[in-house]
């Protein structure tokens, strides 16, 4: 075995410290190493997002990162998401308007929906499908992810509204 | 699926790189990893040593130094995309950044990345290629400036030697009269260019004082389609002439083909892009 590298990351809000081999994908590091099984592996070939996780405020595919290129970084995964047992907007809305069949793209959808309303608070449905192209699902046909999307956008809306009024 | 075992060094800035790159000859760098990696999952690509530039801060943003824009390698290509300087001052690299991949992918992959590995199909080099733009390279020897026209020799291979870094794309600020677009056919699965198609016009009124034409996609390495070019120098870039001139641009003979399109169909796609590259390009060629 190679030699280890010394990392540190924050992730979900918790600082972990591991010895990596520098081959680990930051995928394994997360389930396998922290037991966060949330994030998925679909392709393993960078294509379909379901191992998306956000590094340093941007989400990424986690699968085509090693562990050692998250040193130091801020790492927020699905598991991340909820605050004091509710789901967050996006995950409510996602679970409002049946947005999954076999869930398995779900997580990493969910944090490339954060992603794309991070950049277009209000998207048009086109932006929806162009902000998601890296998210495969092979059971929705994506309609009930855009109304989602969409619904999610009103919902992250209806909160800076309210947290602007209080 | 994981890479064959390798050493890791992370480089903090370009100086320290080089040097690593000396004590590590079958050292890669690593820049954002989304050509490297997946190559390595599959083991096409087995270093013995990565040498990181994720720390390296010099080699990271978009400055301008009088007429030129300066990008730095590790810039990555959601920064390009998302630039209000570059929507002005060359517009043609956030119009590219944007059909790359996919956000996610835009989210890590780099400029500098995409030069360097000078995938056949991948958009940035068409554009640097049609801009004139010129490529900076760091060694041990100290540091070097190649042409784009020069920097591309071949599919996935470039002007840059055992143990350099490329650290810096230089392309020429938008003068007044100059238009510029991409327009490229994306494969429905990868979305890599099957072709891309830039284009950079300078403008005199309406007739076109230079036309630099680039494709990618077909051809093992960007290239520059002259005879288009010079068709249409001291034309006006209306229908007409792009309807004349945007014809049996390149020959299918020697292009890349596969079961995706074959390479009669790119030539075919070859005019239908460049005649919408053009388009796009002399309208935008007026604004300020
Ligand atoms: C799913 C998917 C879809 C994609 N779609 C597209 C697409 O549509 N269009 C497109 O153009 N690209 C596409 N790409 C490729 C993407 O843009 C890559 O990120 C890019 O080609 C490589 O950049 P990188 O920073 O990731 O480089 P890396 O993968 O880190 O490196 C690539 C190569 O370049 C070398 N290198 C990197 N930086 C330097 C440097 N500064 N100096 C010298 N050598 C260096 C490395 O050693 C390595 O050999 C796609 C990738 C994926 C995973
Ligand atoms: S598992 Fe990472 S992109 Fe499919
Ligand atoms: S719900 Fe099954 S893959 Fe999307």
């Amino acid at each position: 075995m190679a030699d280890t590298v010394a990392i540190t990351l924050t992730v979900n809000g918790v600082e972990r410290q591991a010895d990596v081999e520098p081959r680990t994908l930051l995928v394994h590091f997360l389930r396998e190493a922290l037991g966060l099984t949330g994030t998925h592996v679909g392709c393993d070939t960078s294509q379909c997002g379901a191992c998306a996780v956000s590094v340093g405020g941007v989400v990424v595919k986690s699968c085509t990162l090693l562990a050692v290129q998250a040193d130091r970084a801020e790492v927020t995964t699905i598991e991340g998401l909820a605050r004091d047992g509710q789901l967050d907007p996006v995950q409510q809305a996602f679970w409002d308007v049946h947005a999954l069949q076999c869930g398995f793209c779900t997580p990493g959808m969910v944090m490339a929906t954060h992603e794309l309303l991070a950049h277009s608070p209000q998207p048009t449905d086109a932006e929806i499908r162009h902000g998601l192209e890296g998210n495969y699902c092979r059971c929705t046909g994506y309609h009930n992810i855009v109304r989602a999307v969409r619904l999610a956008a009103e919902k992250l809306a209806e909160r800076e509204s309210t947290a602007a009024a209080g | 699926m994981y890479p064959s075992a390798f050493g890791y060094y992370r480089a903090a800035s370009v100086q320290e790189a080089v040097a690593l790159l000396g004590e590590h000859p079958d050292a890669k760098l690593l820049a954002g990893g989304h050509s490297l990696i997946p190559a390595m999952k599959l083991r096409l690509a087995t270093p013995s040593a990565l040498v990181d530039l994720g720390s390296v801060a010099e080699l990271r943003g978009i400055r301008q130094q009088g007429e030129t824009i300066v990008i730095g390698a590790m810039t990555p290509h959601r920064e390009i995309e998302y630039s209000t300087e570059l929507a002005k001052t060359c517009p043609i690299l956030p119009e590219a950044a944007a059909v790359i991949g996919d956000p996610l992918v835009r989210n890590r992959g780099t400029i500098g990345g995409s030069l360097a590995h000078a995938d056949p199909a991948a958009d940035f080099p068409a554009c640097v290629l049609a801009l004139g733009g010129t490529l900076t390279i760091q060694g041990t020897a100290g540091g070097r400036t190649v042409e784009a026209a020069d920097f591309f020799q071949d599919m996935f291979a470039t002007a840059l030697q055992p143990g350099e870094v490329l650290t810096e794309i230089q392309v020429p600020a938008r003068q007044p009269g100059v238009g510029m677009a991409y327009e490229k056919f994306a494969h429905p699965a990868s979305r890599y260019a099957i072709v891309g198609v830039a284009a950079v016009v300078r403008m005199n009124r309406s007739v076109c004082e230079e036309a630099r034409v680039a494709m990618t996609g077909a051809t093992s390495k960007p290239t520059r389609l002259t005879k288009l070019e010079a068709a249409l120098a001291g034309k006006p870039l209306d229908e007409a002439t792009l309807k004349a001139t945007c014809v049996n641009v390149v020959s299918p003979d020697g292009l890349l083909g596969d079961h995706t399109a074959s390479a009669t169909f790119r030539a075919h796609l070859t005019d239908v892009f460049a005649k919408r590259a053009l388009q796009r390009a002399a309208e935008r060629s007026t604004s300020r």
